[in-house]
């Protein structure tokens, strides 16, 4: 073998790719660059927006600064309020998001129609946000907190349920013949032999929701479903800045709170 | 010595006082958020009629104003494409700075409150916020998905990070590798999939929230949406949420086409 056919196989510098390789992650570079551009470009985005952007900023900031602290007792409330909307949601979805996700399991789910209704459902629930079910549910119920409730949980059963059928797919099957060779009937094999099996996921998911449906209640009051959002928005649509600050800093540390307790209690649970 | 005859499966709390003390406490706070909840029943009740009254102007939907329907669509996508580019690229280094077993703990601090900031707060109050600095329109709405991505996709990359192996580190170290080449040596190769992975979950994500950040005036198929709403034109309604159920529905299949082919 000659020095060059040597250099050919053992080169002097170390390369990660082949030509080839590095030839095909710059196409997808460039692919990903110029998808980029052209949306960005499409948008018609007014960029001289841009050059007042910092004295927007700087205004509302002055405006809401100091925060109006007598505001808080009013806001008390609406706050627990939205506490309620999202916990009361939650334990909704508790009931909806299993019998769905046992259709959506292929193990668990009796034939093909009932699985694609499974999953149809988990898919339209998870696609459309928590606001816009509010939409639809304070156009049924009328404005309050039951139209928010109904959307916290039509959204979380997709999330909830996708997460529970995922577990159950992924359960021993070990379990569940001992359990059917004891004769049990099939109520009695989810009940002993799946259910054990993914309640950590279960109650681990619905506390990890529960922490998410929070943050989302705190805006259903955009489009009339109750909560603090309501009050935010006429703070908002009264450009009473120093109002929105009190509400803002609240709705932190609300959900800064209940971030950390759900955190806590998952991590004793897995 | 003789077995027990009945068996009892395993409790989540062993000790039965923990155990009813949670239960009962539970339950009374599920019963007090419902008693404190001023629940009007009656309008609640009329809301059955109301509710088959709406899903019968639902049906047929109505697709006869479909241009505005795809310009929609096309506005949210774009979006979210657009956010998720520019969200990738943020990540990166916020990513970097809020990973503690790669910068110093001020800076490791520092980055992880911004991230804690920016994601508590719901994407549409953020959305409210970019509509008052660069007034109303898709910009908006880009920026709010830019801070959503970043925030997330960042969180993802200082988790990975902090997951990495010691060895890779000092490995590159050992070289006297620079702290640039460091990253590029032992952090890139270490995040790269994951990387790639949630960006691509997040580019899903986003199309989901582009058809919703335009209910506050910040551009895409949301604005439509709630319009039709407020018009009580629902068969519009119907057209656009089945439109934006089979967008996601496609996007979620094309991300998780995507990643099985990565993996």
């Amino acid at each position: 073998m000659s020095q060059a056919d040597l250099h050919q196989k053992y080169p002097q510098i170390w390369k990660r790719f082949t030509p080839k390789e590095t030839l095909i992650r710059y196409i997808w570079f460039t692919g990903i660059v110029f998808i980029a551009v052209w949306s960005v470009s499409n948008l018609d985005i007014p960029w001289f927006y841009f050059l007042d952007a910092h004295v927007q900023a700087a205004d509302l900031f002055t405006r809401m600064v100091p925060p109006y602290w007598p505001f808080f007792l009013e806001i008390l409330n609406p706050l627990v309020e939205t506490l309620h909307i999202a916990t009361l949601g939650t334990v909704f979805t508790v009931f909806l998001a299993f019998p769905v996700a046992i259709l959506a399991a292929q193990n668990t789910t009796f034939n093909k129609a009932t699985w694609f209704l499974g999953r149809f459902i988990l898919v339209t629930s998870r696609s459309v946000n928590t606001v816009v079910w509010g939409l639809l549910f304070v156009a049924i119920f009328g404005p309050g907190p039951v139209a928010g409730i109904f959307s916290v949980a039509a959204r979380s059963i997709g999330f909830v349920g996708k997460l529970i059928a995922e577990a159950i797919e992924e359960i021993d099957v070990g379990t569940v013949e001992a359990v059917e060779a004891t004769g049990a009937s099939n109520l009695q094999t989810l009940l002993v032999g799946v259910l054990p099996q993914v309640m950590p996921v279960v109650l681990g998911t619905i506390i990890y929701r529960w922490d998410i449906n929070i943050r989302e209640s705190t805006v259903l009051g955009f489009v009339g479903a109750g909560g603090i959002g309501i009050v935010l928005y006429s703070s908002i649509n009264l450009f009473a800045w120093h109002e929105v600050s009190v509400i803002l800093i609240s709705i932190f540390g609300v959900v800064i709170l209940s971030e950390y307790l759900s955190i806590k209690a998952r991590a004793r649970i897995t | 010595m003789s077995y027990p005859t009945t068996w009892q499966p395993p409790r989540f709390f062993s000790n039965p006082y923990v155990r009813y003390s949670v239960i009962i406490g539970v339950l009374g706070y599920f019963l007090l958020s419902y008693l404190t909840l001023e629940v009007d029943w009656q309008r609640t009740l009329k809301g059955i009629p109301r509710a088959i009254d709406i899903f019968q102007r639902m049906f047929p939907p109505n697709f006869s104003r479909w241009e505005i329907l795809v310009r929609g669509v096309l506005e949210s996508v774009q979006m979210a494409l657009a956010a998720s580019f520019f969200g990738m690229i943020i990540a990166i280094p916020v990513g970097l700075i809020a990973a503690n077993n790669l910068v110093p703990k001020p800076v490791y601090y520092v980055g992880r409150a911004f991230l804690g900031i920016s994601r508590t707060f719901h994407s549409i109050i953020i959305a409210i916020f970019f509509v008052k600095i660069f007034g109303f329109g898709p910009l908006a709405g880009v920026l709010t998905l830019i801070v959503d991505s970043f925030s997330f996709i960042g969180k993802m990359v200082a988790e990975d990070i902090e997951n990495m192996r010691p060895g890779k580190l000092e490995a590159i170290k050992a070289t006297g590798a620079s702290f640039p080449k460091l990253l590029l040596y032992a952090v890139q190769p270490h995040i790269l999939p994951r990387y790639i992975g949630v960006s691509i979950y997040r580019l899903d994500a986003n199309i989901r929230h582009s058809t919703v950040v335009g209910i506050v005036g910040a551009g895409g198929i949301g604005q439509t949406l709630a319009a039709s709403f407020s018009r009580y034109d629902y068969g519009f309604s119907l057209a656009i949420l089945m439109t934006i159920v089979s967008l996601v529905f496609l996007g979620e299949f094309f991300s998780n086409w995507i990643r099985a082919k990565l993996r």
